[in-house]
């Protein structure tokens, strides 16, 4: 019986499909039938049919399987029915990812774009630049700049969006068609407009006043399309970003006026960027009010697109959203649950205390029906509610708590967790609070990363509460429970209870006797190390392998132990030679985010590390210090751009100048620099840009040594770039026949100051034992007297002068600065500082404390 | 290198719109579908996680559009039909609905407006075409209806009566049965 219901039920099934149960191997014997002529139009399109069906369900081919039936499939150009050519042109960028030697086909279609049947033609065109490369482009060149021009609209799109396509691997080429391109943005077709508009802006994406033109040119030009003229406004609102200067008002008049379109995709288009764009109510107010009427629309798009808008919004202008308040209002029961969240996050965001428990409850309702997105969001709304109300703190820490406890996934896990953690270090009165739901949490958490992210909080914090006691049994339990690195994380934690608190330390020592058993070795290891430690009973190695244990970053620490084996592998390696890992840059804005994908940063030294490896003997002078944020050399808009980026090594800097040509009718060689060091830098050595195309960055590197004095590392460079110029043909970038010319430009002078060799942080909690501790460490202390009225003002200049963050000023009416950090060659250095204002100008008394005395003075000097 | 400052405050004034574009029957499974963008669902697995799991958030409620795993999804159904085209969370979703209303539009006149997978799979040749001429790589390449028709509706007429084998008549002839005594 259960046998015959099973049949039916797929006799079923296939009557409704016939695509079902398709087998690869028969599928491609039916492809032999490609073979016979004539063939049965109708029956090989069924056949091409089932094998894009097969390739779209994610069957997978081999190569020769590929190349089998892409052959065969070339059979059927002797074919004239429309269809099946059309379908033959899918097999073909289709298969052309899979099989070898596609290019065969070359000539077929080549045919087909340039023959008569229109029909044939666009599609042709497209096929063709999915197979071909950018050295046989050069023989379709003249068909394709045709295509460009033709009068047929979809000949025209096709060959636009494949130029477009094969810019990633041929931009020069594509550049060339740009004339072309140019002709079509005028033309009466709306998608033709379009593509060409893509392709112009495309290639020109670097060089911002050819953007400035064809922006002016086309604005006034009134464009049909939507799309265009969508794609018009983000062109124009990035040249209103990144000029803010009243040059820009044409261009907000153009965008301002786009409001009044009669599609809603360019209305909307407009409205965001202007919502981005603009800062004070009065220019908000037009787009707001547009927004405004989408959260009333029928359709959830436009509600979700202006819920979202002013869901941004109210980072930046809380009032103008509060304005929107009642059309939020009617929102919060959306039948859409996305445009709901929005609504009910942005109203906590801008509302009132007394509303927050209302619309809470509102949210508690539907939190379980919404995607994982928007419960982050959730999350982080009230996350951003802890800060604000802090008196809430109870009532959103249950609900985070609450939250924690659903089903969810790990991003949504983590983004509790990290609610939970910013609660705790904010609100000294929600730290029991929010411990104790994290305890609960690792009790049963799935996620090994955030199980062992908690335990490191957990040992951070836990010391330092009223009772420790409590924490040490949710820690320990992990060690018996728990996969190895979670107990490792555990032991982790436990140790720093032992370290911090000296009446818990016998406790610890039997519990970390304990852990030494364990099968794992690296906890074993850990339990083993801080055993050691804490029976050293040395305060000194307890604070710095337990409690402050510098973080290098490990990217670089694996590169600087990689080139320290290959050089000097006898000597002891020095870790503080490694730059620490950045703290992450507290991201403050409060703005109702989706976006879950972030780039993954990477600190500066890892990005230029690469590009520092053409340096003949780089490897010679050791792990890179630092490297220092770009300095501009040259004005913003002239022909050549040059920005300088210092690397600091322990007794070298490497000057790299990053320059870029921005003519397009010349190409520049041998480019260098003649620099004018202060006394006792010496050049080693030099690595010169041979060729400097239009719009390509190119760099020199110059290896310059320290003087031996620390004290001597403070002064002024000036630099001259030198270089040999041809003039060359701007639409093809080949130099024109004969000698170039030689030429120089000046830049502008930079500095080496102290704040470029030093990696500093501001004072951490602990500042006070960590100056007392280095009293007996040589000391330079003097008194300045600051030009600045303000005492803040002094300071941070100061900080800047030294390279201290901001945060490491503190104090009312005295200013004070505290902060330390690592010298190149890796001597720590403390500051402090006292700043009081004096009407005329601030006093301010410094005090260094280094190892190396010439270190402490070489501050005091970078102040003086 | 020059490094670009993050900013994600402004769309992204690229071509590159449409990340992809599937159609899905009522359990979910996957009838066609394409993705655009080698970064976004590389591997034909994610893919299909990435659809059971839309299918689920939205074959309930017909609400248009959805947020998921970093995609803006706009979404259409019709009897045993689902339609969807993905962007990027940051994009201007109004865009993203014309792609929409194009791709619902052509496969409804190509298939004399019986949107539903028997009829849809029978047509299968024009819809890949359909998709074809919507979107190239990620592009679109056209978005009105009537356009996109013509250009993918190339059948001239239907093969005669007396060229279909026997089997064929009778399977069609079945199928129709069943299908007007189900509806």
């Amino acid at each position: 019986m259960s046998v015959f219901k099973r049949d039916k039920k797929e006799e079923e099934d296939s009557g409704g499909n016939p695509y079902l149960n398709l087998d690869k191997t028969s599928v491609l014997q039916e492809a032999r039938y490609f073979n016979q002529s004539p063939v049965n139009p109708r029956k090989c399109s069924l056949i091409l049919t089932k094998i894009l069906y097969l390739l779209n369900q994610g069957e997978v081919f081999t190569t020769q399987e590929a190349t089998e039936a892409f052959f065969a499939t070339t059979k059927l150009f002797q074919s004239k029915d429309v269809m099946l050519r059309r379908m033959v042109y899918l097999c073909i960028k289709e298969l052309s990812t899979l099989a070898q030697d596609v290019i065969i086909v070359t000539s077929s279609l080549t045919k087909d774009m340039t023959g008569k049947e229109s029909l044939y033609r666009a599609a042709a065109i497209r096929a063709l630049c999915s197979i071909t490369d950018s050295t046989m482009l050069q023989a379709i060149e003249r068909y394709m700049k045709q295509a460009i021009v033709d009068n047929n609209p979809a000949v025209s799109s096709a060959a636009l969006v494949s130029a477009l396509h094969l810019s990633s691997t041929a931009p020069e080429l594509v550049r060339r068609w740009a004339n072309e391109a140019q002709e079509a943005v005028l033309s009466d077709n709306a998608m033709v407009s379009y593509h060409a508009l893509g392709v112009i802006a495309g290639s020109r994406k670097n060089d911002k006043l050819s953007t400035v033109k064809l922006v002016t040119r086309l604005a006034k030009a009134s464009l049909k399309s939507p799309y265009s003229l969508c794609l018009l406004i983000r062109l124009t609102a990035q040249l209103v970003e990144e000029d803010d200067s009243d040059a820009s008002q044409p261009y907000i008049e153009f965008i301002e006026c786009c409001l009044r379109h009669k599609s809603e995709m360019v209305i909307y288009e407009a409205a965001h960027a202007i919502v981005n764009l603009r800062k004070n109510a009065r220019d908000l107010a037009p787009a707001v009010s547009v927004l405004q009427l989408f959260c009333g629309s029928s359709k959830a798009s436009l509600r979700l697109a202006g819920a979202r808008t002013l869901a941004r919004l109210t980072a930046k202008n809380p009032t103008a959203v509060s304005a929107c308040a009642v059309d939020l209002e009617n929102l919060i029961s959306d039948p859409n649950r996305s445009v709901a969240t929005l609504a009910v996050t942005t109203l906590l965001a801008t509302g009132a205390e007394s509303s927050v428990d209302r619309l809470m409850k509102q949210i508690s309702s539907f939190v379980s029906e919404i995607s994982d997105e928007f419960k982050i969001v959730v999350v982080k709304a009230i996350r951003r509610l802890c800060t604000k109300f802090p008196r809430k703190h109870q009532s959103l820490a249950a609900f985070l708590a609450g939250m924690l406890r659903d089903e969810g996934g790990l991003e949504y896990k983590a983004a509790i967790a990290d609610a939970i953690i910013a609660l705790v270090e904010e609100n000294p009165d929600a730290k029991e609070t929010g411990l104790a739901h994290l305890c609960e949490f690792i009790e049963d958490c799935e996620h090994t990363a955030l199980a062992v992210r908690i335990l490191h909080l957990l040992g951070q914090e836990g010391p330092k509460s009223r009772q420790p006691s409590r924490y040490i049994r949710f820690i320990y339990n992990r060690v018996i429970l728990e996969s190895g690195p979670v107990r490792a994380a555990a032991v982790s934690a436990v140790a720093q209870f032992g370290a911090q608190r000296p009446e818990l330390l016998p406790n610890i020592k039997v519990l970390l006797s304990r852990c030494q058993m364990d099968d794992e070795d690296e906890v074993r290891d850990r339990a083993v190390f801080y055993s050691i430690i804490l029976d050293s009973g040395d305060p000194q190695l307890i604070n710095d392998y337990i409690i402050n244990v510098s973080q290098p970053n490990p990217v670089l620490l694996e590169k600087a132990l990689r080139d320290h084996l290959e050089i000097n592998p006898d000597v002891l390696f020095d870790i503080n030679s490694v730059p620490t890992e950045e703290e992450p840059k507290e991201n403050k804005e409060p703005i109702v985010e989706m976006e879950v994908r972030k780039p993954v940063q990477m600190s500066l030294e890892e990005i230029y590390a690469e590009q520092l490896a053409v340096i003949p003997g780089i490897e010679k002078l050791g792990p890179v210090f630092k490297t220092n944020l770009p300095v501009e050399l040259t004005e913003a808009e002239t022909e050549y751009r040059v920005r300088l980026i210092k690397h600091i090594y322990a007794r070298h800097v490497i000057l790299q100048f990053e320059c870029i040509n921005t003519l397009d009718d010349q190409v520049l060689e041998d480019v260098h620099i003649r620099l004018e060091c202060p006394p006792e830098y010496e050049v080693k050595s030099e690595v010169h840009c041979q060729k400097l195309v239009y719009d390509k960055p190119g760099s020199v590197f110059l290896v310059v040594e320290f003087p031996c004095a620390f004290l001597g590392s403070l002064g002024s460079f000036g630099a001259t770039l030198e270089f040999t110029v041809h003039d060359c043909d701007p639409t093809t970038g080949n130099p024109d026949p004969g000698e170039g010319y030689a030429d120089i430009y000046p830049l502008e002078e930079f500095d080496i100051g102290c704040s470029d060799q030093i990696r500093a942080r501001g004072a951490a909690e602990d500042f006070e034992q960590t100056w007392e501790r280095s009293s007996n460490a040589p000391q330079a202390s003097d008194t300045f007297v600051l030009p600045q009225n303000e005492a803040n003002e002094a300071a941070q200049a100061v900080c800047e002068h030294l390279g201290l963050p901001k945060a490491a000023i503190s104090g009312e009416a005295v200013k004070e600065i505290r902060g330390g950090g690592v010298f190149r060659g890796g001597a720590p250095v403390l500051v402090r500082a006292r700043l009081v204002s004096r009407g005329d100008g601030t006093t301010m008394q410094l005090a260094a404390r280094s190892p190396r005395e010439d270190i402490a003075q070489l501050i005091l000097a970078a102040v003086g | 290198m020059h490094i670009k400052p993050m900013d994600g405050a402004l769309f992204e004034p690229t071509l590159y719109i449409i990340k992809g574009m599937c159609i899905l029957d009522n359990d979910g499974n996957r009838i066609l579908a394409k993705y655009y963008d080698k970064e976004i669902l590389p591997t034909t697995k994610e893919q299909k996680a990435f659809e059971k799991n839309l299918f689920n958030k939205t074959h309930r409620a017909n609400a248009e559009i959805i947020m998921l795993d970093g995609l803006t999804c706009v979404y259409k159904s019709n009897v045993d039909l689902f339609f969807y085209v993905m962007g990027n969370s940051h994009e201007n979703e109004l865009i993203l609905l014309s792609v929409l209303n194009a791709l619902y539009e052509s496969v409804s006149i190509l298939l004399r407006r019986n949107v539903e997978k028997r009829v849809l799979l029978d047509n299968l040749d024009a819809v890949m075409l359909a998709f074809d001429e919507i979107c190239d790589g990620g592009v679109i390449l056209d978005s009105d209806p009537t356009s996109i028709v013509g250009r993918a509706a190339l059948r001239t007429e239907d093969v005669p009566l007396g060229e279909q084998t026997v089997a064929q008549v009778l399977q069609s002839a079945k199928e129709q049965l069943k299908w007007s005594l189900l509806k």
